[in-house]
């Protein structure tokens, strides 16, 4: 079953082309990971994925539905949840109430909910009354990870997990996205750090200068020559 | 300008009640400013003009419950009614501005919906001269109760509740008081402890990761201006029962001192708007009565310009935590 496809998808800024014919699909349970350097379109594509911007032709599908013209909600609703890049976490919030956030659409935050969270991250427990801003970076990743899980979603999209993050988090937080996916979670994680995210992922695909040049598994694409010279640098 | 000579604690008290009633009044239209400037970055200068629809519905309801001079029910009841048309009247109209006037405008440079708020409040201003006409309407709320209305004996609105050092202290003064102080404690809950007021901060400080959340953060921001706009309202009526007089163009100084007030407060802090409506209201009280009444306005606007001259951010408006 196809919990999230992108048929033929065109996305613009204004004028200006960024997405070409992108057609892409995760599968239940799947994990899918997005590569792609610097304007590649990973972050729009993404954005298209969640309705906050809109396609100017083809068509987002989500659990077989297409919600082209939905809402983010609305998307949101039917399963997903995203760990933004950067965080983007309410920082004048509490981490409690950064929590909540994550489980708006179910009507506030179950302690069964609360409770696999601050499993997987016990430390958030005792910092539950503090302000989001004032933590650490890794302890901030912590709780973006716990934010959308708070959903308890479908599909799980992280978007860069690695960015700006010390290379034993970065090992961690992948840990954790592994741990995620194997609960049954479906997971597409758009990244530039290619290694890493191959090593955890069933399959992959290469977004360059806002197409997808190369689909293939994991296992095809780490021994992908191309993809060795352009990404993995060896 | 006339001085006094000596400090007169009598003066001195009656002022400080006049502006404390007067800047709750201010203080509730500038929480819809800071609120609605804290979720869409826009001063919403039609905010004045909602809370003159709000002064004209209050008016409206006491003229078709009989009129101030032969009211058909009790006082109490009645002033109540007046409150919550004036409230829901006004928080709908904010509501239809945002939907109709800014919404479209959402993606635009900043200057075309502040274009589209001076337009709405000419709209709006001429909308109530072509409907009521260009005099003044007058609550008298003096005679509200009255036992002999016909012949100006004042009602229980003006009763002296309690008497500080000679002054006394009106009981629609304490309504005015007492509401805004509820209206205040409410709002203050409703964003710290709801679900839909802990969206209003989310979607105030990241518009776009509230939405990643499954935050409807269109229905926020309509929230945000029924609301403020609700407050408004409230403010609308409690104008009129105050001072009596309303007429079309009557939002245009209020939004101003409001705008002040939510300015000197900090924008987008609800205690700063608070805060800043007090501070308002003061200092046109003690300047209009120790300076004369053509000096209050001046005295306002000073504090305006000097304010934003020496802390822009205002007293509590350095990215406070509770900023809607």
């Amino acid at each position: 079953m196809t919990l999230l496809r992108l048929r033929d998808v065109d996305t613009y800024y204004g004028e200006i082309h960024i997405l070409q014919k992108i057609s892409l699909e995760v599968g239940e349970g799947e994990l899918v990971c997005l590569l792609g350097g610097n304007a590649s379109g990973k972050s729009t594509t993404l954005k298209t994925i969640l309705g906050l911007v809109t396609p100017r032709a083809g068509a987002v599908e989500i659990d077989g539905e297409d919600v082209s013209r939905r809402k983010t909600s609305y998307r949101i609703a039917k399963g997903l949840a995203i760990v933004p890049e950067n965080r983007r976490l309410f920082a004048p919030m509490t981490v409690h109430e950064n929590l909540e956030m994550g489980a708006y659409l179910r009507k506030g935050a179950s302690s069964e909910a609360l409770e696999r969270v601050f499993d997987l991250f016990p430390v958030l427990k005792d910092r539950r009354r503090q302000l989001a801003g004032t933590l650490s970076g890794g302890e901030q990743q912590m709780v973006a990870m716990g934010r959308a899980l708070m959903s308890e979603p479908k599909l799980l999209l992280m978007d860069e997990p690695s960015m700006g993050l010390a290379p034993i988090l970065v090992e961690r937080n992948f840990e954790i996205i592994q741990q995620v996916h194997q609960s049954g979670v479906a997971v597409l994680v758009v990244e530039q750090n290619a290694n890493v995210s191959l090593s955890i992922a069933d399959r992959g695909y290469v977004l360059q200068t806002g197409r997808i040049v190369l689909a293939d598994s994991a296992k095809a694409l780490l021994a992908n020559e191309d993809l060795r010279k352009a990404y993995l640098g060896r | 300008m006339h001085l006094p000579l000596a400090f007169n604690a009598e003066l001195f008290i009656q002022l400080l009640v006049n502006g404390i009633t007067l800047g709750s009044l201010y203080a509730l239209i500038a929480l819809g400013y800071s609120m609605v400037y804290g979720i869409l970055k826009l001063l919403n200068f039609a905010h004045g003009d909602v809370y003159m629809i709000g002064a004209f519905t209050g008016y409206g309801v006491l003229t078709l419950l009989g009129g101030p001079l032969s009211p058909s029910i009790a006082i109490a009841p009645l002033i109540v009614l007046m409150f919550l048309a004036a409230m829901v009247a006004a928080g709908l109209l904010g509501v239809v501005i945002e939907r109709f006037a800014y919404r479209p405008l959402r993606e635009s440079p900043r200057i075309a919906p502040l274009i589209s708020a001076l337009g709405v409040s000419f709209f709006l201003q001429n909308s109530a001269l072509l409907l009521f006409g260009a005099q003044f309407r007058s609550y008298d709320s003096f005679v509200l109760g009255s036992k002999n209305p016909e012949f100006f004996e004042p009602g229980p609105l003006t009763d002296a509740l309690f008497v500080v050092k000679n002054v006394n202290v009106q009981l629609i003064q304490v309504i005015v008081l007492s509401t805004t102080v509820a209206l205040m404690v409410a709002l203050t809950a409703l964003i710290a402890k709801t679900a839909i007021g802990k969206a209003m901060r989310a979607t105030s400080y990241d518009r776009e990761a509230a939405a990643m959340m499954g935050i409807d953060t269109d229905r926020v921001i309509a929230t945000t201006f029924f609301i403020g706009s609700v407050l408004a309202g409230a403010a609308g009526v409690m104008f009129g029962l105050l001072f009596s007089q309303v007429f079309h163009f009557m939002g245009f100084l209020a939004g101003l001192k409001g705008f002040t007030a939510a300015v000197v407060g900090g924008i987008g802090s609800i205690p700063g708007a608070m805060l800043g409506g007090l501070l308002v209201g003061l200092a046109e009280s003690m300047a209009g009565g120790y300076l004369g009444g053509r000096w209050s306005d001046l005295t306002v606007f000073g504090i305006l310009i000097l304010v934003l001259l020496v802390r822009p951010s205002g007293l509590l408006g350095t990215r406070a935590i509770h900023k809607v």
